[in-house]
């Protein structure tokens, strides 16, 4: 009855109906997010390398940057022969045969790609074919890209290529290829591009195949990092891990430092004075560098983090405030009352200590959970991150020290930034309203 | 007990500085290794037969364990760093010099302490009265629009300073382009006075913004709620009706009860001055105690992370003391080993 009372009451305070929203998003989001990528599929795509994201750009800006009036950054455009839509040739000869085959696409973004690579796959035996690359641009100039033998895989970085770039008077390939560079370097020409390929496969059975990738500048829902990783990856995966940790860290402790300070005020003697004499050492030791110690001399996992953590937090200055609470209650008539029944000394403090005490902490539990987020990402921007786990604090981490604010990746760091803003606003707002509710003498003044 | 609790978290510290002595085997690796390398690499011990040359190596490796002290054992070795720790003699440290070129670590980290006082006095001191000040005046309109937009914004202070710091960098250095990215003086630093004043100046504005903002909201609040409690005290109206300034309530009947409460708070700052903030100082890339830490942890260098720990464990307990002697001269009821026994 008292609980739904309360619980009503909380509606009262809009700030709290705004945090509960966030956390709901939070949730929600995080739990989706378990579902469709689970655990080791995602550990696996971020410590995948640059195998697995070959055909993104590097360090490109979130696509929902196009949907500003001025801006129109190009995407990555992928051609690919094996994908059925390309028509090729094939003229069979004695020994050797011809073919031919065009790649086209529409290119109609104000800026110029990243990148341009073009990778061969031929089947063969012996002798890979040999194939000529032609570029053609819309208003129809032709630019010859050079001859290649193609292997199983043949990667050319037209980007990198030394002649090409000497062939278009020194300027960036991309440029000069998607602009008419000899009256006007920086105006790209828009409209359908073509890349011719044809060559000689000189086996019976040997045929090729061709894909074109355009690196574009924009990519994804979050963009990608300088490892062309996709950061959606890491900002969803993120949300699991900080909930956890915020809730696992503030409510563990909280607990574990509630029971201590009730057994200590109940049993009293040795008992209080020894957990007092911890409590002051563990005062004295302090927390980020004997974390950063524990990271770097044992493991630093965010489970095991978490742990340290955890106990380390225990015995804080919270177990004075609590032990002089249990100190108070200690003294009730209701405790007396279940001794004079013959309740032992366990009883006591888990039957009628904590439970008296339990509703005044419970928003303190909440309010420090943002503390304990914010915390996980203090780590990570020590370089005590998880090695694995891709988390909100590793990507604020990667962009500082990748220099994101110097090179105008902004993106980057405001993202995860951002999500941490919001999951602390959200738990504090939430715990800031439970305490007035639950704490009536704040409500007053 | 107050000695025995820093003894003890002392020793402690020390255990975890060395990993229960693990490091000594990382240590006496990369010894080996060093010495093999140099004997290897050199001319003239190469021409020597094999069991001459790995007598060299065995020896110089038995002299540089010897000046590092290797050749203890660990728990001995625990118990003799604890004695000098405590006694103050920080010794030598291993890896990190002072810029000046000193391996005693008591130079190393009095080197560093100027500029990790400079920034985080200034902040601290800065946040501290303007929370105390504006919490008196919010106290006496509470309820106002000022008032109500302070404690919506008190859930602020979840973020720590250095994430603060980030955006104030992103801001103000990297898209305005007004204020340094960090650094405590400009590269050359000017040679003049003045000049270095004022960049150094240029060089504070943000690490202490962002250390106030992180900081502000909460402290005002949590001060407010504090005055609050006191000024809603009978006494207090009784004062009102007497007919008293404003400015007379608040000295008289309300700073005066909550005086032990603010000095507590601020003793309690000033320590924590001492250790300045690790993050905060690597992402502004301030040279302070907390790099210095953060540095020494990195090269294992035990003397330099147990005497930065001494000296706060020092440092907390003779705030603790003399905190005892501020109270009982602050507050006539307290009296120092009357009673209590806490």
């Amino acid at each position: 009855m008292a609980r739904a009372n309360r619980l009503r009451e909380l509606r009262r305070y809009p700030s709290a109906i705004a945090g509960a929203a966030i956390i709901l998003l939070l949730v929600i989001t995080a739990l989706t997010t378990i579902i469709v990528l689970p655990y080791d599929r995602a550990i696996d795509l971020w410590r995948g390398g640059e195998g697995v994201w070959l055909d993104n750009p590097r360090n490109a800006r979130p696509a929902w940057f196009n949907v500003l009036p001025w801006v129109n950054l190009p995407r990555t455009v992928i051609v690919d022969s094996r994908d059925g839509d390309i028509t090729r040739t094939i003229r069979p000869g004695e020994e050797v045969s011809e073919f031919a085959m065009d790649l086209t696409f529409d290119y109609r973004a104000d800026a110029f790609p990243q990148e341009v690579t073009v990778t061969l796959f031929g089947t063969f035996d012996d002798l890979g074919p040999y194939a000529t690359l032609t570029w053609h641009t819309p208003d129809g100039r032709m630019i010859p890209l050079g001859d290649r033998p193609a292997g199983a895989q043949t990667v050319v970085r037209l980007s990198q290529d030394a002649r090409l770039i000497r062939r278009l008077t020194n300027i960036p390939v991309e440029v000069g290829l998607f602009s008419d560079y000899t009256v006007d370097s920086s105006t790209v020409v828009k409209g359908r591009y073509r890349l011719e390929v044809d060559g000689f496969l000189f086996e019976p059975d040997s045929d090729i195949d061709v894909k074109l990738v355009v690196y574009g500048q924009v990519h994804g829902l979050a963009g990608t990092d300088h490892r062309r990783r996709d950061i959606s990856i890491a900002l969803l995966w993120g949300t699991p891990i900080a909930l956890t940790f915020g809730l696992v860290a503030a409510v563990g402790v909280g607990i574990t430092t509630m029971i201590v300070a009730a057994i200590g005020a109940w049993f009293g003697k040795w008992v209080d004075s020894l957990i007092q004499r911890i409590t002051e050492v563990n005062l004295i030791l302090p927390l980020l560098p004997l974390l950063v110690m524990v990271g770097t001399f044992y493991s630093r996992s965010i489970w095991n983090m978490l742990g340290v953590v955890i106990l380390l937090s225990i015995f804080s200055g919270a177990i004075k405030t609590y032990r002089a609470m249990f100190l108070q209650v200690r003294e009730s008539p209701y405790i007396e009352a279940a001794r004079a029944y013959g309740a032992g000394g366990f009883r006591v403090v888990f039957r009628y200590m904590i439970p008296r005490i339990l509703p005044v902490l419970i928003p303190s539990f909440v309010t420090a959970i943002p503390g304990y987020v914010f915390l996980e990402a203090s780590l990570a921007a020590l370089g005590l991150g998880d090695p694995v786990l891709p988390t909100w604090g590793k990507l604020l981490d990667d962009a500082r020290v990748n220099g994101a604010l110097y090179n105008g990746h902004y993106y980057w760091m405001i993202q995860p930034a951002v999500l941490l803003m919001l999951t602390g606003l959200g738990f504090a707002m939430l715990g800031f309203a439970l305490d007035r509710i639950f704490n009536p003498r704040l409500r007053e003044i | 007990m107050l000695a025995g609790s820093v003894v003890i978290g002392v020793y402690l510290a020390v255990l975890i500085a060395n990993m229960g002595g693990h490091v000594d085997e990382i240590r006496r690796g990369q010894i080996r290794e060093g010495v093999a390398m140099m004997v290897s690499m050199d001319q003239e011990f190469r021409r020597l037969p094999q069991e001459q040359r790995e007598s060299i190596i065995a020896d110089s490796v038995r002299i540089e364990e010897q000046r590092l002290g290797l050749d203890q054992p660990f728990i001995i070795r625990s118990v003799l760093y604890l004695g000098t720790a405590l006694s103050l003699n920080l010794g030598r440290a291993e890896q990190i010099t002072s810029d000046s070129g000193s391996r005693q670590v008591r130079l190393v980290i009095l080197e560093r302490l100027p500029s990790t006082l400079l920034l985080f006095a200034t902040a601290q001191i800065f946040l501290f009265f303007s929370a105390v000040i504006g919490a008196l005046f919010l106290s006496r309109r509470y309820g106002s629009r000022l008032d109500r937009t302070v404690v919506a914004l008190a859930p602020l202070s979840a973020a720590p300073p250095w994430f603060y710091g980030l955006f104030l960098i992103l801001i103000f250095a990297a898209v305005l382009g007004v204020m340094p990215f960090g650094g405590m003086v400009a590269a050359p630093p000017p040679r003049t006075t003045i000049p270095y004043i004022m960049s150094l100046l240029r060089h504070l504005v943000l690490p202490v913004s962002a250390i106030v903002i992180s900081g502000i909201f909460l402290a005002t609040y949590s001060w407010r709620t504090f005055f609050m409690i006191y000024s809603s005290e009978d006494y207090v109206d009784m004062a009102k009706a007497k007919g008293l300034t404003s400015g007379m309530i608040e000295r008289r009947y309300v700073l005066r009860p909550t005086m032990p409460t603010i000095v507590t708070s601020f003793a309690l700052l000033v320590i924590v001055l001492w250790q300045g903030g690790i993050i905060t100082e690597t992402v502004f890339n301030w040279p302070g105690l907390g790099q210095l830490i953060y540095r020494a942890i990195g090269f294992y260098d035990t003397p330099v992370i147990v005497g930065s720990v001494v000296i706060y464990a020092y440092l907390l307990a003779l705030t603790v003391f003399l905190l005892d002697f501020a109270y009982a001269l602050l507050d006539p009821r307290v009296k120092v080993g009357a009673g209590s026994g806490r």
